[in-house]
This record gives structure tokens, C-alpha cells and sequence, in this order.
């Protein structure tokens, strides 16, 4: 872990949805290079911490310091941090009346500024790394679930992004599918991206993970290295949320 | 035969053939038409309908009626058969209203020239910013060739415009200015910026909580009291606006449901890639959410094309004018029923092309939206 300035800063973030007290006097500071793994039961604020980071959803006290650059409603530095930030979610969200190759091509065609032969040639390496390259003319739909989210993997990587967030990738796959998308997570995280991952795949937390945050009730109730976090855990509601998703 | 429930070894089933009596030409016939006691009777009782209203139809149309604009001849037949030469002998007043005779060549060029814009408008291949400039060109040709007053072309006021050219006009414009109208209309009412939401919906509501008629009325009477003193606005100009404002109010909330119907993870996904909102509407949300509306777009558009015969109301004499003007010569009066089934079946002929159109397209748009 380096000893620089953080790449992402949390100090003191609040938000609400409406009344709801969705995020409550964040502290979190992520170095360059660091892996995350975020977990807790649902309806703590896992999903809303890392939205907050590329601002889908938009905090309403305290700073957030992204790659130096402070969010605020200035949409400028907004779109800025975002072609810093990749994101992978749930449901995939590829646009479905685009190719996997126009997927992939479209941002940095129009975000990058980068000539449309270019772009394939970069979209086609990054498919290459999620070993899916063979699929690249077919329709999003036309591909399972696990394919999917390999794909929505590899379009958040062609802007080269520093920062790679992951909102429970694997939540919506089959189960035969699951592995074959952590594996390309795997990889990528041992390639040195920055890494936030709300995720539920225990295995994949203590194989890559450089800490483990646990959240309830929109507060950060314990963190701490991969290995000590699931030998050790110190708050009693981690301990009682582990007993229950390791129970079998 | 094993009756501990699994095979030792996995040994494929392989693929059979449908049983035979579920496919044919005669198995259809007997599933279609006489499956069971009540569908037997059915096809019995349509059958017997057909065979009652075929003859006086046929007889009707076809067998006594008669094709020569001879009026004689058509006095003679009257009751029995139809007179389709109230077509031939009125089907230029008809087809082109009061536009001077000896020059209706020119709304036959325009109008050519409009509806071959429109049917390459409709290809996808096409789609792309020079086809505004197209159309900009074409009404700019249209409105020039019609209207004259150069080059040697004498001048024919708007008031005297009519027939097919007048309701292809009516109806293209307010088809095509409306529709990028509409689709701002619509992501207006969407925004996050109140002021541009108020005014949308203010708009969209009041234009569709108002009768048509009352939007051509206060196009053509009102709105000249509000003008400064001087200015003056062709009756035809204003028509055209309040016709095309009122199906951009209609077309935009056809549009918002498409909006609505996308799944928020895609502007998500889009915005997480850093793309901004203009590049997300144009890439990404139009071309899902308007694909999913398009039967409802083309039904909007079916009925703004049937709307424009209201323009009679403030004295323009599109085509259902033009045949209420045709058929005011007293030999001919007589003959309305044929005149009106003959401007029916030209606005049949249009909107079944639009209803065509709409299934091509959406079937030709859904490639890979579907799992195949």
C-alpha cells in the first residue's frame, strides 16, 4: 500500500433518500492501488457509498474527494472524475440495440475523442482480456448473463480508468456463472487498479481483498485486513452477519 | 426400464418429428374454422353473411356500374350502380381544389417530389443530419413552385391551394417539424430544471385539453388580433403552426411513456462512462425509447393525417374539402357517396401504408433487442 494522498476521501459524507438516513458520517479514505471489499446486510448503504464515488448518487453533507478532484454539481469535473472512474453493476445495463463492439467503442469515441479504428483496436484487447473476443458483433442479449457482465467489465475498462467499482457484480448471475466472472476480477485486481467491490462472494474477499469494510445501518461498523476480518471480527453485528452467510 | 430413477450412463434422446396430424393444410381447416360445436357455427353464420353482402356489393361497384363521366349514363344507373365517373370528370378539382387549372402541374411536381422525400425519409439508411437539410430544401421548392411569382410562374395564393398537394402538406409538416418538437417536448417535461419541466407540461396540457377545431379557430381568427398592426401572417402559415404544435402536445406524451418504460440503469451506465447528457439521449435513450413506442407514434401520426380535413373549418380546401367543392355542381350531386369513396380510399391507401411502415420498422429496429 502506498503512502501517497488517497485517491478516493469520504470525510464525514451524509446522505438521505427523502427522511431515510441512507449514509451517516462517512470516514473512508482509499489509497492508490488498494482493494476494497464492502459488505453488510442489505439496506445498509454499501451500493449508495459507491455510487456516491462517480456521483449517481449525490451526497448532501461532508466532502468526497475523488482523484483530487472534489464533487460538487459542477458538471465538468463530474464528467472528469466519471472518465476516471469504471463501474460495473448488477443488472449489467449493456445497451441492448449496440453490438458488444459498439458497447465497448462508444465512450471512447465520443468521450475520449478517440478515431473509431482505435477505439476497436482497444475494444477488442479489452474482450480479449475477459476472453470473449469471438462474441464481439453479436447483441448483448444474444449472450448469458455471466458473458454479460464480462462484457460490462471490459466496456468500463476502456477509458482506462485509475478506479474500478463494483456494485454486487454477481448478485444477478446464475450460479455456474459466477466464477468465470470473479475469475476476471481476480486478474484484475492482481493488475494494480484501484478496486471498491460491494460484494457478498466471501472466497473473493479473502483471496484478493486489502480490506474489508462492514456497514449497517449506513455507518462503517468495522474494517480491517481480509485475513483478521473474517478470523477476528470485533463488533458483535459482524460477527452475527458472518455466522449467517458463512453458515453453509 | 430402471426404476431407481437415473441412468448409469447419460444416452441424448434424439430429435423426433412433430406428430403428423397436428401439421397440414387439413388439420389447420379443422382447427381454424370448425373446432367444436360453437366455432362450427360461427363459420357457417360468417359464411352465410358473406354469401348475403357479396352480390348487391359487387352489383353495386362493379356489375351496373358505370366507369364514363357520362352523366346520362349515370342518372340511368342511379340506385343500381355506382357512378365512378363523377371520378373521372371531377378528379382534378378533387385532386388539386382551386388551384388554377392550366397550372396543376406545378402541385403534381411539389406533391411528387414531397412524397418521395417522405418514402426515403422512412428508410434507415437515410437517417442522418443531411435529411434535414433535405427537407428543408424540398418545402423550400414546394412552397416556391406552388406559390410562383418568378421566373415566369404566375402567383397563386395560398387560398387558392388545395386537394391532395394541400393535405400532403398539412400533414407532412406537422409530422415532420412536429416530431423533433415532440422529443424535446418530452425530455423537457423530464428535466431536472424546473422552470423547462413547468413550461412543458404547461404547454402539453393545455394543447391537448383543447379541441383541434378550437386550435385552427384561434390560429385563424385570434391570433391576427394579437399581432402588431401591419404584420400579417398567412392563413395557411398559421394553420400549419397550430397544427403542428398540437400533435407535438399529443406526439410528446407518446414519447415521455417510452422515456418512462427504459430501465434507469442505462442513463446510469451511460453517465458512469462519463458520457453527458446530450450525447446520452442521442445514443443511448432515443433510439431504445423510441423503438418502443413506434406502434403508438404511428398511430399519432394516422391521426394528425386525418386531422388535417379539419382544416375546412377555416375555409382551406384540403381533400375533403376539395370533394365537398367538386361535388357543389348540381348535374353531379348526386353522386357524393362515390366522390367521398373516393377520397377514402386515398387516405385508406396513406394511413395503410403508415400501419405497414410501423410493423416493417419495428421488427427491423428490434434486431438483437430480442432473444433470438
Amino acid at each position: 500500500m502506498s503512502t501517497s494522498s488517497p485517491i478516493i476521501e469520504f470525510s464525514k459524507v451524509n446522505k438521505w433518500y427523502g427522511e431515510f438516513h441512507v449514509l451517516r458520517d462517512i470516514d473512508l479514505s482509499v489509497a492508490k492501488g488498494e482493494r476494497i471489499v464492502v459488505c453488510g446486510p442489505s439496506g445498509s448503504g454499501k451500493s449508495t457509498l459507491i455510487r456516491c464515488v462517480n456521483r449517481l448518487e449525490v451526497h448532501q453533507a461532508g466532502t468526497l474527494t475523488v482523484d483530487g478532484t472534489e464533487l460538487t454539481d459542477d458538471v465538468k469535473s463530474i464528467e472528469a472524475v466519471r472518465r476516471q472512474v469504471g463501474m460495473v453493476f448488477q443488472q449489467f445495463n449493456l445497451f441492448p440495440h449496440l453490438t458488444v463492439l459498439e458497447n465497448l467503442t462508444l465512450a471512447p469515441m465520443w468521450v475520449g475523442k478517440i478515431p473509431k479504428a482505435e477505439a476497436e483496436e482497444r475494444a477488442m484487447q479489452q474482450l480479449n482480456r475477459v476472453r470473449i473476443a469471438e462474441q464481439a458483433n453479436k447483441y448483448p442479449l444474444q449472450l448469458s448473463g455471466g458473458q454479460q457482465q464480462r462484457v460490462a467489465i471490459a466496456r468500463s475498462l476502456c477509458l482506462t480508468p485509475k478506479i474500478m467499482l463494483f456494485d454486487e457484480p454477481t448478485s444477478a448471475l446464475d450460479p455456474e456463472m459466477i466464477n468465470e466472472v470473479l475469475d476476471v476480477m481476480v486478474e484484475l485486481a492482481n493488475q494494480g487498479i484501484t478496486m471498491i467491490c460491494v460484494t457478498h462472494e466471501m472466497g473473493f474477499a479473502r483471496s484478493v481483498a486489502d480490506r474489508v469494510i462492514f456497514m449497517d445501518q449506513g455507518q462503517i461498523v468495522e474494517q480491517n485486513t481480509a485475513t483478521e476480518f473474517f478470523a477476528n471480527p470485533k463488533n458483535e453485528r459482524t460477527q452475527d452477519f458472518l455466522s449467517k452467510i458463512l453458515a453453509h | 426400464m430402471t426404476s431407481t430413477g437415473y441412468q448409469q450412463h447419460f444416452e441424448p434422446i434424439a430429435a423426433r418429428r412433430p406428430p403428423t396430424n397436428e401439421t397440414g393444410a387439413w388439420a389447420w381447416v379443422q382447427r381454424s374454422f370448425f373446432d367444436g360445436p360453437f366455432n362450427t357455427f360461427l363459420t357457417v353464420l360468417f359464411v352465410a353473411l358473406l354469401v348475403w353482402a357479396i352480390p348487391p356489393i359487387f352489383n353495386w361497384t362493379v356489375w351496373y356500374a358505370v366507369a364514363e363521366a357520362d352523366n346520362a349514363a349515370c342518372r340511368a344507373a342511379h340506385g343500381l350502380g355506382a357512378c365512378w365517373g363523377v371520378v373521372a370528370e371531377k378528379g382534378r378539382l378533387i385532386l388539386f381544389g382551386r388551384y388554377p387549372f392550366d397550372e396543376q402541374w406545378r402541385p403534381l411536381v411539389a406533391s411528387s417530389v414531397l412524397v418521395l422525400l417522405l418514402v426515403l425519409s422512412c428508410l434507415r439508411t437515410f437517417w442522418r443530419p443531411a435529411l434535414v437539410v433535405a427537407w428543408v430544401l424540398v418545402y423550400a421548392f414546394f412552397f416556391g413552385l406552388m406559390y410562383g411569382g418568378f421566373a415566369g410562374l404566375t402567383l397563386v395564393e395560398t387560398a387558392r391551394w388545395g386537394g391532395l398537394p394541400l393535405t400532403l402538406l398539412l400533414a407532412s409538416v406537422s409530422l415532420v417539424v412536429a416530431f423533433p418538437l415532440a422529443i424535446l417536448l418530452a425530455l423537457g417535461r423530464q428535466s431536472d430544471l424546473p422552470a423547462i419541466r413547468t413550461l412543458c407540461v404547461v404547454f402539453v396540457e393545455f394543447v391537448r385539453g383543447v379541441p383541434l377545431i378550437s386550435v385552427l379557430f384561434m390560429a385563424s381568427f385570434i391570433l391576427p388580433l394579437f399581432m402588431p398592426q401591419g404584420t400579417k401572417i398567412d392563413v395557411l402559415v398559421r394553420v400549419l403552426i397550430g397544427m403542428t404544435l398540437f400533435t407535438a402536445a399529443y406526439l410528446a406524451e407518446v414519447i415521455r411513456g417510452g422515456l418512462q418504460a427504459l430501465p434507469k440503469g442505462q442513463v446510469e451506465a451511460a453517465h458512469s462512462l462519463g458520457l453527458s447528457y446530450w450525447q446520452i439521449q442521442r445514443m443511448i435513450v432515443l433510439p431504445q425509447a423510441l423503438r418502443l413506442v413506434v406502434p403508438a407514434i404511428v398511430n399519432t401520426f394516422i391521426g394528425a393525417f386525418k386531422d388535417t380535413s379539419l382544416v375546412t373549418i377555416v375555409s382551406l380546401y384540403d381533400l375533403t374539402g376539395a370533394v365537398q367543392l367538386a361535388l357543389g355542381d348540381a348535374d353531379w350531386r348526386k353522386f357524393f357517396i362515390e366522390g367521398q369513396i373516393f377520397v377514402a380510399a386515398i387516405y385508406f391507401v396513406a394511413c395503410f401504408a403508415m400501419s405497414r411502415y410501423s410493423q416493417w420498422l419495428e421488427s427491423h429496429l428490434n434486431t438483437g433487442t430480442r432473444r433470438q
